[in-house]
């Protein structure tokens, strides 16, 4: 339970060290730097480095992107797992080796840039030849050019009309009104639902009135504008979708060719990644003609390290600054090992701030706990942390994040396990389906259950849900308690933590003896003769001191009360809070039945080799599916139970998460000594 | 068939129906959301998967019903049960769940969609994302847990 104390440090040194200070900063990455607007007055200046910024950035960029083309046309072989793999380890000479090179990389990767843009010409190419094929291809049946105009005495009209038409109603419909209808010609090319194009060959002399004819039944030019003969335009186009074709195939070939360079590539993003920052950092910095300033946060514990660093090596002063009231000062958590598996949760919440207590190591048992309760199959649970143990075990550089959402679920499985054995499920009661289905067996159940079996007895069950559902709230209560006392306030732990725990306590002692407990658990409990009275005691003090106490920042006594009374009224959110934890009964039973369902599905086509197949089947789909989804319910039902009612009692966040400058890299990880 | 049975088979398949509808109801529209969330940012599609599954429990909740339900009444094997009154209580016994179930679950959608907003927009918002789905389901929860408490204790 720890939240890490941190140290603010402010340093001052040449300017001419500035970059290399930055550097170091950046390699250790254990200081956080802040950032906050001078004063204008302040006689100090910042180096306006958003230009070069602006140009590391555009470069990581181009990488980013010849890299992701490379992908694309020289894919990488991939084992299983390969995004568990983490950064890839790079050593310095490496790294010194690329950046030393990287104008030959730079090169490269602006070609492979070039060769995709030129890809992307053709492709448009190809796409506006396949249009012009579309478009012609109505024409295809005409042996003279779309455009053709006629000869001295001849006209051609070519185009379309929207309405089906045969030769010879075209033929009547040109030659209406003519002198000599005979003297012409008309041939339909081809004809669709929407149009019939059609082409008429008439006298010069008689062109116009021909043409007009044609417009009154809905004739119109073609769409189309090609030159010469329209299959033979056509014939084009496919010749040179196939020449534009060739040139991509080259194209891509000329990309996949750099796939050499790879790792280079990466370092080099990352390289040019981690400038830009370090130049984007500069442009932060206070300095005047000689000096320039930094302020940050350091983790105390690195504190002496990283001071000594600076003075020694750059010749910079370094002080302590004291810490005023108004700074933020960032969060940093460190908890044991099985702890820490939770810290992602909370800080999906919030993370605490300073000055409150630390919840993980509270929250991590319960998490564990309630999670393994609602999933609670043995078989789910040991495939769980196996899955997981592998998984963490193999990979050893997965990101931090992914590494302890890993170890939650590894311990989740193993106490997942722990409740499978106590309600007696494996793959819910998979034992004793195929001892029954393939081996004859008409005993009773092999595997007994440690505890009992929830839906044999589902209210008692319930009954210790709510128990535990009572704890965690108390749990929650005591680390209120353990603020208040943290900050030496007695006051306010005697009014809003002992006398809830007195008044609350007291309540419960109050119902359990009565018959509507009795009726409802279906448990009988003797208690002697002053169990009643000490109840009603606690009830009362703890009544008395949340009445006057709970208002107590008012000086008017009326209000005070009026506050302590709605006070007491919210009571009703501790009986609504301990019945949320019915959850835990209701999704433990929903693993259990529905893997009995499974089983019950897969154990029905009965006893032979294809009953055998079908089985494996029903049991591996229906169990996976299963597993899938009920373990999703424990996860967000977990999630709920500590955020809303556990943090519902004491629990803030708020506190903004330590993020110290270092390197931004993507691809690579830098092998040298770190501090953090 | 007795009436008793048929009482008692008309709850259990409507705790399946019903829930089973408010489901795929609210997994339905969390999904279209969901979708359109991928199509501008695939990076994001394991969070919002999990906020379109979040309304698929309440079906599974209602299965739960049925099959407890099926078998008390004996239809899985066991002895079937003949009173009239009996059957009446087991199909009242269902009713929670498939009407709660069918109505979270909708609800429960709509939220999820809301959610799966907020993924969209701050993608490191998830947990906080995850629990407002979350508090809709405590009402099937509840209803889940009153219908099966009364199902195993009619015999």
């Amino acid at each position: 339970m720890a939240i890490v104390s941190m140290r603010k440090l402010s340093v001052c040194a040449s300017r001419k060290n500035r970059k290399a200070i930055l550097e170091a900063l950046q390699k250790i990455g254990a200081m956080e730097i802040i950032t906050e607007e001078q004063d204008g007055d302040s006689g100090l200046q910042k180096m306006d480095t958003q230009a070069a910024r602006a140009q590391f950035e555009k470069t990581a960029e181009s990488f980013d992107r010849a890299l992701k083309l490379l992908s694309q046309y020289a894919p990488e072989e991939k084992k299983g797992l390969s995004a568990l793999d983490g950064r890839e380890t790079v050593t310095r000479s490496e790294l010194d080796r690329v950046v030393r090179d990287k104008a030959q990389y730079l090169r490269e990767a602006s070609e492979i840039l070039k060769a995709e843009k030129e890809i992307a010409e053709c492709r448009s190419e190809i796409l506006k030849d396949r249009t012009q094929i579309a478009s012609l291809s109505p024409w295809l049946n005409l042996d003279i050019p779309l455009t053709a105009k006629g000869t001295k005495t001849t006209a051609v009209l070519t185009g379309t009309v929207p309405d089906p038409l045969s030769r010879e109603e075209l033929l009547e419909a040109a030659g209406r009104d003519l002198p000599d209808p005979s003297c012409m010609e008309g041939e339909i090319i081809s004809s669709s639902s929407e149009m019939t194009c059609v082409s008429v060959l008439a006298l010069r002399r008689d062109a116009e009135k021909v043409e007009e004819n044609l417009r009154s039944v809905g004739f119109a030019r073609p769409a189309v504008s090609v030159k010469g003969i329209p299959s033979a335009a056509s014939a084009a186009c496919v010749r040179d979708i196939a020449g534009q074709e060739e040139k991509i195939a080259s194209l891509e070939k000329k990309i996949a060719s750099f796939e050499g360079s790879r790792k280079e590539f990466r370092i080099a993003a990352d390289y040019f990644r981690t400038r830009a920052e370090k130049y984007r950092m500069l442009g932060t910095l206070s300095q005047s003609e000689h000096v320039f300033f930094l302020e940050g946060w350091v983790p105390e514990d690195h504190a002496d390290d990283v001071a000594k660093l600076l003075e020694e090596r750059y010749g910079a002063c370094v002080e302590t600054e004291e810490i005023k009231e108004t700074d933020v000062e960032p969060t940093l958590l460190r908890n044991n090992r099985f702890s820490q598996s939770v810290e992602g949760v909370l800080e999906s919440y919030g993370l605490p701030t300073k000055g409150h207590v630390d919840p993980t190591v509270v929250m991590s048992f319960f998490y564990v706990f309630f999670f393994g309760m609602m999933l609670s199959d043995a078989g789910y649970g040991i495939l769980m942390f196996l899955a997981c143990g592998i998984v963490l075990a193999k990979y050893k550089k997965i990101e931090p994040g992914l590494r302890k959402m890993l170890q939650l679920f590894f311990w989740c499985g193993i106490s997942t396990a722990f409740w499978g054995f106590m309600y007696g499920g494996f793959f819910g009661n998979a034992i004793d389906v195929v001892a029954q289905t393939f081996f004859g067996y008409t005993g009773g159940p092999i595997l007994k259950p440690l505890w009992f079996e929830p839906l044999k007895n589902p209210m008692r069950l319930l009954m210790f849900c709510m128990l535990f559902g009572l704890i965690h709230l108390f749990a929650g209560l005591a680390l209120k308690g353990l603020e208040y006392l943290k900050h030496g306030d007695v006051t306010g732990f005697v009014s809003d933590v002992l006398a809830w725990y007195f008044f609350i306590i007291g309540l419960v002692m109050i119902l359990l003896p009565s018959d509507i407990f009795k009726s409802i658990s279906g448990m009988e409990m003797t208690f002697p003769g002053w169990f009643g009275t000490v109840a009603k005691v606690l009830t009362l003090i703890g009544l008395v001191t949340i009445l006057i106490m709970s208002g107590r920042a008012n000086r008017n006594w009326g209000l005070r009360i009026a506050l302590g009374a709605y006070d007491i009224y919210g009571v009703t959110s501790w009986l609504s809070d301990v019945l949320s934890y019915s959850r835990l009964l209701a999704l433990g039973l929903a693993t259990g039945v529905i893997a009995n369902v499974i089983n019950l599905m897969a154990g029905m086509v009965g006893k032979s080799p294809i009953g055998v197949v079908g089985f494996i089947l029903v049991f591996l789909l229906g169990h996976a599916l299963n597993i899938a989804i009920n373990a999703l319910g424990a996860y967000v039902h977990t999630n709920r139970l500590q955020f809303v009612e556990f943090f519902g009692k004491f629990y803030e966040g708020g506190g903004k998460p330590f993020a110290p400058f270092g390197t931004t890299n993507k691809y690579i990880e830098i092998k040298e000594d770190k501090v953090l | 068939m007795t009436l008793g049975m048929v009482l008692a088979l008309t709850g259990a398949v409507l705790s399946t129906a019903l829930a089973g509808i408010g489901s795929a109801w609210g997994v339905g529209i969390a999904g279209q959301a969901a979708a359109g969330v991928v199509s501008e940012d695939p990076d994001q599609f394991a969070k919002v998967l999990i906020m379109q599954l979040l309304p698929g429990t309440q079906g599974i909740y209602g299965l739960l019903v049925t099959f407890i339900t099926l078998s008390q009444i004996g239809i899985l094997g066991g002895n079937p049960i003949t009173d009239t009154h009996t059957g009446l209580m087991y199909l009242l016994a269902c009713l929670p769940i498939a009407i709660v179930g069918l109505v979270s679950a909708y609800h429960q959608g709509r939220t999820s969609v809301a959610s799966i907003g907020i993924i969209a927009k701050k993608p490191d918002q998830f947990g906080k994302a995850m629990l407002f789905p979350a508090m809709v389901e405590t009402y099937a929860i509840l209803a889940l847990l009153i219908s099966i408490l009364v199902i195993t204790n009619i015999h």
